[in-house]
């Protein structure tokens, strides 16, 4: 394309977004062994919408990733987490009582494996939702006064 | 009343009343945001507070139940308090969850008018959710007994409480640098405040508040502790506008939108001096407190400050909302007098006044929705001869308004006179003098308000001025009756505030 400076930059990110992405799940699940987890993660993914949109443009990125996704994923995110205390409540235990998950014999660790698992996923969600929410109400503002205005 | 809802309520519910009175809204707040219109998410509102008031009254039962009050402990996720985190809860906190729920609950009913004329369609269901996700972490301050989560429950509901306030923009683009404002200094404020536990930590080793309070005995005249003390004072101070800091407070009232002033003024910065007295009282202790670190040169002349200045400041207003919030700061300078004495009558004539502020300025701020919702102003001519065309609203109004002064038979008057008691015995009988001056002060400047509403003509009488609507009105005359209730018969809720200052003073010492 001629006159095009950023063919180097999109190139690039388009190599780069898949392998973002990929680490971005690699330190979530891998968070158990080495320092990361959902938090992390969700931070890393949502740095690849972010950085879509820096080479690409905004008004893209809206279409493939709209904003009412974002801000679903992140409260998905919120209502997994809680989801999981009030799963241990109903089971008998105490609020996010991961040992109540299954009802297992004392000694049993599938609960305190499954719980801190769904546990990190919500986090996953709502830091990846709540990064690019962020972002796309900054990025997105259309200004009040136009700039001839001034 | 209490004890007989509480009897409802079925035992498993009961046993995880600590949790569930936190999580609920929790929970309610993202699916509420969900939600396709502001209605559902509205009555979601209601539903969560609602429930959370039954808890809290389950709560208030379970500790009155024992003479000098229980001390319920709830280990989150099933670990040991002190390794994992622990919810606590005895006379002083159950009365703070108590009085946020229960406002809480009278502010998502009266809500709704109010949403509907100031905040966008799209944005209604939004604003519900974080309604809830404020009213969360206001009850989860008030009710967990560690100190970390304290710092992360007071974020939520500060981050909560910037978003709202920013939603006045709609009605008043004033609104958008007052929650600026408010989202540096309170940024500020939680920053010292983590600081100030970071310092504690590291030289106890614990972020449990009551185990901190037992380590803290064993390392006397350290400098960690003394900075982690001042970081934590002035982090909370912030929070609860104390004094010289409670500058991003009158704006804030002032342009969020009306439900927000409300709530706010009713709840927010009661939750921060609960926090700072947990932290004076129970995590430092007295001896540290105030001898150690002579905080009565420190927080006496600030409360007598705020009282005389922000008397003075609320005069001078031409804005309702804005004298009412200046009223607040004024208001907050009574509570801390009362904890500065540091015996238990000044805590309790403290926590007394506490209360009582939040029924006064709930009905007050509550009734002034009213106003701008129906008449569009809230500037001193706007009230002129509302008393006529809107007699139902205003008298509430009038109600709480005497009670702010501390007329006899007013819940003002009530803990008014428990202070200057406190005050007396105390020997400080110049404060006195400064109680009464500031108690003048509240005179002229609610006596301004009321003799436009009551003696003036309609400065406009082309405007439509009509009584609130009834969503409004039923919540308002609650509180207003709330107010002559406490103030005739004042032993439920003085009897609750002793628990809490006994609570403090049996707990804080062991």
């Amino acid at each position: 394309m001629k006159g095009d400076h950023h063919v180097i930059l999109r190139v690039v990110a388009k190599a780069l977004i898949p392998i973002i992405a990929m680490y971005g799940f690699y330190v979530h699940f891998h968070g158990e062994y080495s320092p990361g987890g959902g938090f992390q993660a969700g931070v890393i993914l949502a740095v690849c919408v972010i950085l879509y949109s820096l080479i690409f443009g905004i008004a893209p990125t809206m279409r493939a990733i709209t904003p009412g996704f974002e801000r679903f994923i992140g409260g998905l995110g919120f209502i997994i987490y809680v989801g999981v205390g009030f799963w241990a409540l109903a089971m008998g235990g105490n609020f996010l009582e991961y040992d109540a998950l299954f009802r297992e014999e004392p000694g049993g660790h599938a609960g305190q494996h499954t719980g801190i698992i769904v546990i990190e996923i919500g986090v996953l969600f709502a830091v990846a939702g709540a990064m690019v929410t962020i972002f796309y109400a900054f990025a997105g503002r259309v200004s009040e006064i136009r700039d001839e205005d001034w | 009343m209490i004890e007989f809802i509480a009897s409802l309520v079925p035992a498993n519910l009961a046993a995880h009343s600590p949790a569930l009175l936190v999580a609920v809204p929790m929970l309610m707040a993202p699916l509420a945001a969900f939600m396709p219109n502001g209605r559902l998410a509205w009555l979601m509102s209601i539903f969560a507070t609602g429930f959370s008031l039954i808890m809290a009254m389950v709560l208030v039962t379970q500790v009155r139940s024992i003479e000098g009050g229980a001390i319920i402990s709830y280990a989150m996720g099933g670990w040991v308090p002190d390794a994992g985190i622990e919810f606590r809860i005895d006379a002083l906190n159950s009365m703070v969850l108590l009085l946020v729920s229960s406002i809480g609950f009278l502010a998502a009913i009266f809500s709704w008018p109010t949403v509907k004329a100031e905040i966008r369609d799209a944005k209604r269901a939004m604003f519900f959710a974080t309604y809830l996700v404020c009213f969360c972490g206001l009850t989860g301050v008030a009710s967990t007994g560690d100190a970390f989560n304290l710092f992360v429950f007071l974020e939520i509901s500060s981050l909560a409480t910037y978003a709202l306030v920013a939603l006045g923009a709609s009605r008043d683009r004033r609104a958008l640098p007052a929650a600026g404002n408010y989202l540096l200094m309170g940024t500020i404020g939680a920053s010292f405040f983590v600081v100030g536990v970071g310092f504690l930590y590291a030289a106890t080793g614990t972020l449990n508040m009551a185990e901190l309070a037992v380590r803290l005995q064993g390392v006397p005249d350290n400098k960690a502790v003394l900075a982690g003390f001042a970081f934590i004072t002035v982090g909370l101070g912030i929070k609860a506008a104390m004094f010289p800091l409670h500058q991003w407070l009158p704006n804030a009232y002032a342009y969020s939108p009306s439900f927000v002033t409300m709530f706010l003024a009713a709840t927010a910065t009661k939750v921060a001096i609960y926090a700072l007295v947990r932290f004076l009282f129970t995590v430092f202790g007295l001896e540290f407190a105030f001898e150690g670190s002579t905080l009565i040169w420190i927080l006496m002349p600030m409360g007598i400050a705020a009282m005389i200045a922000c008397s003075f400041q609320a005069v001078f207003q031409t804005d309702v909302r804005r004298t009412l919030a200046y009223s607040s700061v004024a208001q907050v300078g009574y509570m801390l007098l009362g904890i500065s004495i540091g015996t238990a009558a000044g805590v309790s004539a403290g926590m007394f006044h506490l209360v009582n502020h939040a029924l006064i300025k709930g009905a007050l701020f509550m009734a002034l929705a009213g106003v701008v919702l129906t008449y569009q102003g809230t500037s001193l001519n706007d009230l002129k001869g509302l008393g006529r065309t809107s007699p139902w609203t205003m008298s509430a109004f009038a109600i709480a308004a005497v009670s702010l002064i501390g007329v006899p038979l007013t819940a003002g008057f009530q803990s008014k006179y428990a202070l200057v008691n406190a005050l007396f015995e105390h020997g400080w009988w110049w404060a006195v003098a400064v109680v009464m001056f500031s108690s003048l002060l509240a005179v002229v400047y609610m006596g301004r308000m009321l003799e436009a509403i009551f003696f003036r003509a309609p400065s406009n009488p082309n405007k439509r001025r009509q009584e609130a609507p009834l969503l409004i009105l039923v919540p308002l005359w609650i509180l207003a009756i709330a107010n002559l209730w406490v103030g005739i018969q004042g032993g439920f809720v003085a009897g609750l505030a002793d628990d809490a200052a006994a609570a403090l003073f049996i707990g804080g010492a062991s």
